[in-house]
């Protein structure tokens, strides 16, 4: 069974499914004056969090239980983001400062006189739902077949997971890349023909990331129950035993990459119509190590302990960049540095041997 | 094989031999690890290699499994697999396993799931995602299970074994591999005198099916369960024969006590 005894993560499972739909339903029913309303601001928000949960899910796949540190694992989600940005800019249509029905704003401006052939077919959600997770994947599977064919491990691997997302927020900079530069993308009106700022969409965008979460866990949670999950847990532990047993590890390894980087995808778009912009500065390195912190702050190799380190991290962020937004970036180094030595298993790792010992 | 024309990739062993490694070299930043060695393995044989410490013992396992490719020379699994074309999954695919010095099992997974890893079947990625045991392979791992004495320990983690039974684990391995032939690296470090025993009456059972190959530095045990011994020195054979020929041997002698 997929949920033998463990409590701990049909509780997240719980919590999850329960923020998600009662927190914008109370948003949509009551109103402003009554104790049980939530403002839009609070619904949006959660959304980010829980878009950011997924990422950070999709990351402990890969360094949790494959033991691949990817410092690049932003790139994934922003490659999603833009794919929706994508859809989004050409929802606009006319309704553009410049008011061309086919060209958005940016490329008026740079005077472009034809779509680029890349933005033919996202103005169909189905197309832009398929990019979403073929492009992350594709890059995903690119990099990595070269990378875990050559066996590039550890630390080199992680370096230059770094100076791929770096060499992307270059290039996605470049006004020429036609992705609107360093402003990215954004001043989105509608979605699938609702507007984008109404309460009733932001609810469901709510809604939606909710579910795809809970969904992609009981995937995830499949896949490393699986044969195939003991064998990446033991390319984790045992890289050249596996190899002796006759199975292809780069082939493995390939697999949850691009696996892990399509949920990343997925992440990146359902972020972006919450908060209302896509720009380079998502391929930052800063952010993919961000997201590394997360999971080894709620723990790794559990899937859920990365959903709560994501939460709690950016929470945390929330109320601190608002109070004294120059000591957030100390707080998160040192509060990285006290988990690593400290709690090796993150704070859900430290809470359930606590919660064992009480009951020996 | 009477004149039967193989397929390719079949492994033919109507010579005798079921490893054929002739002057292999291998050196590392100049220091020879390999010396042009010759070895011939036979099939169904038990044979130890023994041999001071860099002697090549453990390269010539590399060199086997496709860990590490050799200078100059050829390898070969019966008359026609050629092993230096293959890398380390395909091997062991086609039926040579290795069981290595430092014992390497998965501490993380349960002793059953380690068996279940090393099972020979289908080990590409989606037929992996989609694997479910059949009744037949349960029992083949409840077999093992027996035969290697850990049935008591199934869902227990690897990790929580004793250095023997780790060992023990590994040679399951093995054994769940189906190997034509066994590369045994210091099967019996870190064993109790009754386990060593039980150790050697294990390989003894095995031979026959299929070759094994066991390197090991304890004199007393290889000769409790080697007819043929090989020694290495300074990356070549000095000299083979039982182990009466060889302790005797003044060559031998010299190596293991001169200087």
């Amino acid at each position: 069974m997929l949920f033998k005894n463990d409590k701990a993560a049909l509780s997240v499972l719980a919590v999850l499914a329960a923020i998600s739909l009662i927190i914008p339903l109370c948003n949509l029913i009551f109103s402003p004056g009554s104790p049980l309303y939530f403002s839009a601001y609070t619904v949006s928000l959660l959304g980010k969090y829980i878009t950011f949960a997924l990422l950070g899910m999709s990351l402990d796949l890969v360094w949790g239980y494959c033991g691949i540190l990817a410092l690049g694992h932003g790139a994934f989600f922003a490659l999603g983001g833009y794919a929706m940005g994508m859809y989004l800019m050409r929802q606009i249509g006319n309704r553009g400062v410049y008011g061309d029905p086919l060209l958005p704003d940016f490329m008026v401006f740079l005077d472009w006189k034809a779509l680029p052939w890349y933005w033919h077919g996202f103005d169909q959600f189905w197309f832009a739902a398929l990019m979403i997770v073929l492009v992350p994947g594709a890059l995903a599977f690119l990099f990595g077949w070269l990378a875990f064919r050559s066996r590039v491990t550890g630390v080199y691997l992680s370096i230059i997971t770094q100076a791929l997302t770096y060499a992307l927020l270059l290039a996605f900079f470049r006004n020429e890349m036609g992705f609107g530069g360093n402003n990215g993308l954004t001043d989105f009106k509608e979605i699938l023909g609702f507007n984008i700022q109404s309460d009733a969409v932001r609810a469901c965008l709510l809604m939606a990331s909710g579910l795809i979460l809970i969904l992609a866990f009981l995937l995830s949670r499949w896949i490393v129950n699986s044969k195939l999950g003991r064998v990446v847990t033991a390319i984790r532990d045992q890289e050249m035993r596996v190899r002796f047993l006759g199975y292809r590890v780069e082939l493995f390894k390939l697999w949850i990459f691009v696996f892990a980087a399509m949920l990343a995808g997925i992440a990146g778009a359902l972020y972006v119509p919450q908060v209302g912009i896509i720009n380079p500065s998502e391929f930052s390195p800063l952010n993919s190590l961000e997201i590394v912190i997360w999971v080894a702050i709620g723990g790794r190799g559990t899937l859920y302990g990365a959903i709560v380190g994501a939460v709690l991290v950016n929470y945390t962020k929330t109320l601190l960049t608002g109070w004294a937004p120059e000591i957030w970036l100390f707080f998160l180094g040192a509060t990285f540095i006290l988990v690593t030595v400290l709690l090796p298993d993150g704070l859900l790792g430290f809470w359930q041997r606590r919660l064992q010992e009480q009951k020996q | 094989m009477n004149g039967l024309a193989l397929k390719p990739g079949q492994l033919d062993v109507s010579h005798g031999p079921i490893l054929y490694l002739e002057d292999v070299s291998v050196s590392f930043d100049g220091f020879k690890a390999l010396n042009n060695l010759s070895l011939y393995i036979d099939a169904g044989e038990l044979r130890c290699l023994i041999g001071p410490n860099g002697a090549g013992k453990t390269t010539l396992m590399d060199v086997i499994t496709g860990k590490t490719r050799p200078d100059t020379g050829s390898v070969f699994f019966g008359q026609t697999i050629d092993l230096l074309q293959m890398d380390e999954p395909a091997i062991a695919k086609a039926g040579i396993c290795r069981k290595f010095q430092k014992p390497s099992v998965f501490e993380m997974l349960s002793v059953f799931e380690n068996l279940e890893l090393a099972l020979a079947t289908d080990k590409g990625v989606w037929a992996t995602l989609f694997a479910k045991l059949t009744g037949a392979q349960r029992d083949r791992i409840e077999q093992v299970l027996e035969t290697i004495g850990l049935v008591e320990l199934r869902s227990q983690p690897a990790g929580i074994l004793s250095h023997g039974q780790k060992q023990w684990l590994e040679i399951g391995m093995l054994l769940m591999q189906e190997p034509k032939v066994m590369l045994v690296d210091e099967p019996i470090a870190g064993m109790t005198h009754q386990e060593v025993e039980r150790t050697a009456e294990l390989l003894l059972s095995l031979q026959g099916e299929r070759s094994i190959v066991v390197v090991e530095h304890d004199m007393e045990f290889v000769r409790s369960i080697a007819k043929h011994v090989t020694v290495l020195h300074e990356g070549s054979v000095l000299t083979e024969g039982t182990m009466d020929e060889v302790q005797n041997d003044p060559r031998v002698i010299q190596v293991y006590l001169g200087d």
